[in-house]
């Protein structure tokens, strides 16, 4: 490589390494604002704003669905399996929205600390398989979840 | 080694090398998409969850995945056009950028058709949404600043150095998923690890991601080929080819 060449390519490389650090010290000053949600842990620990449009994410808990029967109220908990928040919602609820399935809930905290939600998401894990072979695991005494955790430990991300 | 990248270099010499090579790229992305996609779409089975609007997945996952590897591509010919101040990789970055554009537009869009039935919405701004909206956006950027200038060389260089630039976004599009809270599930579909779902789910959507590939480096192939005839148009051997095409 001529030394001409050299020096391109190491200005090119400078180039491209401050502009990663500069995006990087961005990112890392706004990862709190980048995170889509607060989790229960968060808002337990009092990270959350009150009465403030807010979104709190996890899973609904086992059991913890009632719904109004003569409107369209329903109360749920959603659970990081450390905290929980009880959740009020007034609306149509998405698909996937199950027990034990992730979801993401927009609306406000109170003073109480209940959750009053104008929207909620139906969040998704990255597992699919087909409606056979899930009725198979449950029949076997498992759920879904369970074939999905036997591997996520030894996942390595790629782009999606 | 370095006489073949030398070669490669030389557009004449690219010129003749991708004529031979381009039919292969064409029949192989014309036979994948197709078995992919019948495959995909009519004979693979519904999700358990989700139903048949899993199948979005068979279009999503490939045109992500192009999005994000065409920058990554158009980036490297980029480095190769400001060191070694090589054409024809001008030439190839220039015909990706709209590819790449078109690619990240179908993967925001079949994104946000899958995103209103499943999680509820169409949009939020997530880490993932947010960086791929970003990469559309460079896209648009360097087609721009190629056209921006007056002379073709500054436009060039200028659309390099955002491209250059550029590729610092393809790394945080990838993790978005693992470093922050997103409505997005982490990635499904990997080269590295056991796939998160059977195998006929899952051949399928390689057949539809090679597919995409092929027809990818078919069309780069293809449109470089013309933008060298139109660049090299007064140099001797483009006008002996026109003369004996007649």
């Amino acid at each position: 490589m001529t030394p001409k060449r050299k020096q391109r390519l190491f200005v090119i490389l400078g180039l491209v390494s401050l502009a990663a650090i500069a995006v990087g010290l961005t990112l890392y000053a706004l990862r709190a604002n980048i995170n889509l949600f607060f989790s229960p842990i968060q808002i337990a620990a009092g990270e959350a704003p009150i009465e403030r449009q807010i979104r709190a994410g996890g899973m609904v808990k086992e059991g913890s669905v009632s719904r109004n029967p003569d409107s369209l109220d329903v109360e749920f908990v959603i659970t990081d399996f450390v905290e929980e928040l009880d959740v009020h919602y007034s609306g149509i609820l998405p698909d996937l929205f199950r027990e034990g399935q992730g979801v993401v809930v927009v609306g406000k905290l109170s003073e109480s600390g209940h959750f009053r939600a104008d929207q909620v998401l139906a969040k998704h894990d990255e597992n699919y398989m087909p409606s056979e072979v899930a009725e198979a695991l449950e029949a076997a005494g498992y759920s879904p979840s369970d074939y999905a955790d036997k591997y996520t430990g030894m996942k390595v991300e790629g782009a999606d | 080694m370095w006489a073949f990248i030398h070669k490669l270099g030389s557009p004449k010499w690219f010129y003749d090398i991708s004529e031979r090579l381009q039919p292969w790229f064409w029949a192989a992305a014309a036979m994948l998409i197709l078995v992919g996609s019948v495959w995909g779409l009519a004979f693979a089975p519904a999700d358990y969850q989700q139903g048949n609007s899993f199948r979005i997945i068979y279009v999503h996952v490939p045109a992500a995945f192009l999005a994000q590897s065409i920058f990554v591509g158009m980036a490297l010919a980029a480095v190769v056009f400001m060191v070694w101040k090589i054409k024809v990789a001008d030439m190839a970055a220039a015909v990706m950028a709209p590819l790449g554009a078109a690619m990240t537009f179908i993967a925001l869009f079949s994104g946000a058709v899958w995103g209103l039935p499943t999680w509820g919405t169409w949009w939020m701004w997530d880490a993932r949404l947010t960086s791929m909206l970003i990469l559309l956006f460079l896209y648009f950027g360097v087609i721009a600043l190629r056209g921006a200038f007056a002379s073709r060389d500054s436009g060039s260089r200028a659309a390099s150095v955002l491209a250059m630039v550029g590729v610092v976004n393809i790394p945080i599009i990838k993790y978005s998923v693992d470093w922050w809270y997103t409505l997005h599930q982490p990635a499904s579909f990997t080269i590295t690890s056991r796939p998160s779902m059977p195998a006929e789910m899952w051949w399928p959507l390689l057949l539809m991601v090679l597919g995409f590939y092929s027809f990818f480096i078919a069309l780069t192939l293809m449109r470089t080929r013309s933008e060298i005839l139109r660049r090299e148009s007064n140099k001797r051997w483009v006008r002996d080819l026109a003369r004996e095409e007649g």
